[in-house]
Order: structure tokens, then sequence, then C-alpha cells
């Protein structure tokens, strides 16, 4: 129960998912670095930290969308590098982003689809409409998301239908692992509801595990089973729920901010 | 695209008997609005109306039609490449030029022995190339399509004045200049009145159905309206853009050699550019935004046609070239006003 993150868990099938000293640099800005990190199976894991912690550059490179410089991540115990998005896609992650991968021009049908479009059968291949309608409404009541119309063009939805679309686009692909990058940024509390659910039910459904990024420490403490805090290319926090506080969790990342600047106006003498 | 879907009308409209007129007329008014053709087909079927009224059964009759398809053949084939990459965001300077270039190719390699088949096939491949150049040069070292392919224009116009030694080249094989016997093959290939433009009507509606049927057309359309959003999404946008940048040129190159079998002969002077803003125009004029996301195949068409008629009516009515510009240029802000008149209309139709 310790604040400060042991050493490196070893490597086990166990885990849905290991980081294990992540580094990242973009040019001469130093992003990540040496990450440590375990997703436990069926487990929603919260990051939280300030803007540039390097929360989003972390689930980039889980999702395959930038490469790591040093370190390793292993999937279910098995050493993995993503060189593109399909490449974590084909290892069961899928990632919803923080600026809403949707296009505004495509009907909500064809969003969900977008990357994995259903076609008709060779030699024509022309998309499969139907199909690809019917299965998004049937999904989308599974997974109790409402929008006022399957064919509406994106931009036309609300912020959080938005969003929901986006997280279900993320889970029709059936993914072991599910990344949220803040996905209750700029939303409305009635919309923010929407989602807490969405992600409530899936993670009840045991199939799925899921790392979250947010801001805001009251939505992951009902999200979340474990959080972590990532401050300046580090965690520095690793802290069960239900052995913490949203008080305890405050304190210990002013103290580690404290630290951080002894630190700092300590080698500048 | 907006076309197709009135089905997405009425659910929010408020129910109560006194308001059906009401609903309907909306329903009506809607389906109209989704449809970005609509403003062009209105222009084109005023200017027609008006063409007919001032010039009688001389503007109808087929010479005449036949060369408002004359003049709306190259617009419109390159405007359906155009409007892939305007899409995209992307723009493509130099497909003028790769259809004036193509049948160089093929008239050069021809008079060098090239057995003519193989002579097309290379012009063919030659537009494929300069479009794939354009396309990786764009999306490998971020430069702007606009750079990139006015570059490429000067280069190919260059090319052919350097080639021609600066002379007409004719006969062109196949053509009715040739003076040998007018093939099947020759009419198929431009010799007959409307060969040209029905080439370009299907290949409009190819580019229509690849767009709005075809999984490249909603990464294209997913690839412009939002980039980052369709990378994230696993659609390779570099290969998208280079795809569209090849097709358009490919296009443009195919239609080029029509156009110089329905003339019979090359002018190394002509400069591609100029064709480029007509088929931009024509874009425009079909209601596409040089924005990215959306576009309309059809709309481009319909832009081009309506080019040609203008050019064609005027002639007949006696107006000089000079006025032809001030005209164009008055359609096309018309025609853009039009649009941005309907989307307002659209968005308080939603708020409704």
């Amino acid at each position: 129960m310790s604040a400060q993150p042991a050493e490196p868990t070893a490597v086990s099938a166990d885990f849905a998912l290991q980081v294990r000293g992540v580094t990242k640099r973009f040019g001469a800005l130093v992003v990540l670095r040496g990450i440590d990190l375990v997703l436990r199976q069926g487990e929603v894991l919260g990051l939280v930290g300030d803007n540039g912690a390097g929360k989003s550059t972390l689930v980039k490179i889980l999702s395959g969308f930038h490469q790591q410089d040093g370190g390793d991540v292993f999937v279910g115990g098995e050493r993995v590098r993503f060189n593109s998005v399909a490449a974590a896609r084909s290892h069961g992650i899928e990632t919803v982003y923080q600026d809403l991968a949707l296009i505004p021009q495509l009907p909500v049908y064809l969003n969900l689809f977008l990357g994995h479009e259903m076609t008709t059968l060779p030699p024509f291949r022309f998309l499969d409409k139907r199909s690809m309608r019917k299965l998004s409404r049937q999904y989308l009541d599974d997974i109790k998301v409402r929008v006022p119309n399957i064919d509406a063009e994106a931009e036309r939805l609300s912020g959080g239908q938005r969003q929901a679309v986006a997280v279900a686009r993320a889970v029709r692909a059936a993914p072991k692992i599910l990344l949220l990058d803040e996905p209750l940024a700029a939303m409305g509390a009635r919309e923010s509801r929407l989602i807490i659910d969405l992600v409530k039910d899936l993670a009840a459904s045991g199939r799925v595990s899921i790392i979250v990024i947010d801001h805001n420490y009251a939505h992951l403490f009902e999200l979340c089973d474990r959080i972590n805090v990532m401050q300046d290319g580090r965690i520095t926090t690793d802290q069960q729920v239900h052995e913490t506080s949203l008080e305890v969790l405050t304190e210990l990342m002013v103290s580690s901010y404290r630290r951080q600047l002894d630190e700092v106006s300590g080698s500048g003498d | 695209m907006r076309s197709g879907e009135p089905s997405a009308a009425p659910a929010d409209n408020p129910p109560g008997q006194q308001h059906e007129a009401l609903v309907l007329g909306r329903r009506v008014l809607r389906l109209f609005l989704y449809q970005r053709e609509l403003t062009p087909i209105l222009l084109t079927v005023a200017l027609f109306t008006y063409f007919v009224i001032r010039a009688g059964s001389t503007f109808t009759d087929s010479l005449s039609l036949s060369s408002a398809a004359g003049y709306a053949g190259p617009i419109g084939a390159i405007a359906v490449g155009e409007v892939l990459l305007l899409v995209l965001a992307e723009i493509d300077l130099s497909a003028g030029q790769v259809f004036l270039f193509a049948p160089w190719v093929e008239y050069w390699l021809h008079n060098g022995g090239v057995p003519l088949v193989l002579a097309i096939l290379a012009a063919l491949a030659m537009s494929c190339a300069v479009g794939a150049v354009n396309g990786l040069i764009t999306v490998r070292l971020n430069v702007p399509s606009f750079v990139t392919t006015l570059a490429m224009n000067f280069i190919l116009f260059g090319l052919v004045l350097i080639y021609s030694n600066q002379t007409q080249a004719t006969p062109i094989p196949l053509s009715s200049s040739t003076g040998g016997h007018v093939s099947l093959a020759s009419q198929f290939m431009g010799v007959w009145l409307w060969s040209e433009i029905l080439w370009v009507t299907a290949i409009a509606i190819l580019g229509a159905v690849l767009l709005t049927r075809t999984r490249f057309g909603v990464r294209i359309i997913a690839t412009g309206g939002n980039m980052l959003g369709a990378a994230e999404a696993g659609v390779p946008v570099r290969r998208v853009k280079v795809w569209a940048f090849v097709l358009c040129s490919f296009l443009a190159g195919l239609v080029g050699i029509v156009d110089a079998v329905k003339y019979g002969s090359l002018d190394p002077g002509n400069f591609g550019v100029d064709y480029i803003l007509y088929a931009v125009g024509a874009c425009v004029i079909g209601g596409t935004a040089l924005t990215g996301g959306r576009g309309t195949v059809i709309g481009a068409f319909i832009g081009a046609i309506l080019i040609g008629i203008l050019e064609d009516g005027l002639t007949l009515i006696g107006v000089s070239t000079n006025d032809f510009y001030v005209w164009v240029g008055v359609v096309i802000l018309f025609a853009m006003a039009l649009n941005a008149q309907f989307d307002k209309l659209i968005a308080r139709s939603r708020e409704a």
C-alpha cells in the first residue's frame, strides 16, 4: 500500500498490460522518463496528472499511434511493439482519443465502422450500408447508447452523444484493453453520466480491462479500481481506490510536487 | 454526402394536424436542400432556357449542343478527379497539363515505332506516375499540394515545349486527320461527335459511385473531414491521398488522349492551368466547398456542363468571348452565394 510505485512487477500473463521503463522524447522535449505500469485483467485503472505530464503520449504509444524510444510493453505477458494503430488493434487494444476521432461529415453508422467498413462480396465490394446500419442500431441498443438517428452526420450530435459513439466504436471491436483519453472532457453533468454509466457497464461485463485518463478525481473515484498519478513523465503514485481517499491522493500529489520543486531548487544552488 | 438521406428529416417535427402542410413543405424543402446538386441543376436549367429563348433552334441543334459538350468534356473530366482532391482538402493544379501531356507521350512513342495500344498504355502509366509523384511529395515532404502540383504543371509544360520543338503534332493516331479509314476504335476514342462527353459522363458516374458507395470514398471523406481522427481510426490517410492524386492524374490523361483524337492535333502552346481554373470553377458551382470533407462528383460534372452551355450559348447569341469570362465569374459567385444560403437554411431547418 505504498504510495511510491514499487520495483517493476515481474512479467506475467496475469496482467492484461504491463509497461516497463517506457521513454519517449519529441526532439529536445523529454515527455516520458521511464514509465512502469500494470493493468490487471478486468480492472479499471485511472491515470491522472497535469497537462504535459505525458498521459496522452503514453496512451498514444499503447495504441500504436506513436512508438516509444525505450522500454517494453507486454500484453498478456507477451512482449509487443506496435508500429501502427492496426498492430495495437490486432493485440486487442482499442482507443478513444480526447480529440474525438469522429468525422463530422459522416453519418453515425459510418463513423462506427470507420477503419473496418463492411463491403459487399467481390468483385465490386461496395459499402454494405444496409448491414452497417442494422448492426449499428443493434449495437448501440445493446450498450444503451441513444442517438437521434443512425443516419445523422456526427456534427449534428451533442458532445456527449459523439463521445458515446466514439466509445461504442472502440468497444465494437471487442477489445481486451480499452484506452479512454479524457472521455469526459468538456461535457456537462448529464452527458458525463451517460459515459460514466457506459464505462461502468463495460467494466462490469469483465471482458475488458480499461485505462481512463481524466482530470476530475471525483469521476475517477467513481469509475476506477486503482489510480496512478503521473508527473513529469513518471508514475509517482499507485493507489487502490478503496484504500485511499480524495484527500490522501491530493496530499500525495502536492507533497510529490514539493519534493520535485525542492529537487529543482536544490540543483539550482 | 448530403444526397439520398431524406429519411433523416422528419423525426423532430412538431406533431399536430394543422402543421401537416407545413411539415410536408418542410420535408420537400429538406429533400432539396440535402441535395447538394440542386444549385448547379437550377442554374443549368435557367441558363439553358435563357439560350433557348434567345437563340431558339440554332442553340438546340446537335451541332450547337455537341460544341457545348466539347467545351464541357475536358473541364468535366478534370473536375471529377479534382473533386476527390478538394474533398481531401488538397488540390491538383497539374491535372490540366497532364490532360495535355498524355497525348504528347502517346504521339512521341507511336512515332518512335511503339505499337499504338502500348503507346496509349504508356501515356496512361505516365499520367499515373505524375499523380504518384504529386501525392508522394505532398504527403512525405509535407509540401502543400498547391505548390507541388503548381511546380509539376510548369515541368510538364516545359517538357512539351522542349520535345515538341514548339511545332504542332499532327496527325494524331486514330483521329480523322490521319486520312485513313475511320474505324470503330477511332469513333470510340473520340472521333464520333459525342464520344468524349460520353467518356466523361461515364467517368462522372463511376466517380460518384466511388465517392459515395465504396470504402475508398468513405476514407476520402474521412481524411478530408478530420485527418487526425481518420488516422486514429486506422484509415491509412497518406495512402488514400496518394491514390487520389494518381486517380485524378489518370482521368486527366485518359480524357486528354480522347480529346486529342477528337481534334486531331496537339498545340504545344496550350497551358494546363487554364483548364484547371475552369475545372475548379465547375467543382465550386457544383457545390463542393474547398474546406474538405464535402463534395459531389455529379455536381462538378453538372458545373462543367453549365460552363459548356455558357460558352456555346454566348457564342451563338453573338456575345464576344471577352464577355464569357465575366459571365463565368458571375456564375461562380452566384452559385457560391446560393450554396451558402442553402447551408444557412439547412442549419435553420435542423434547429426547428
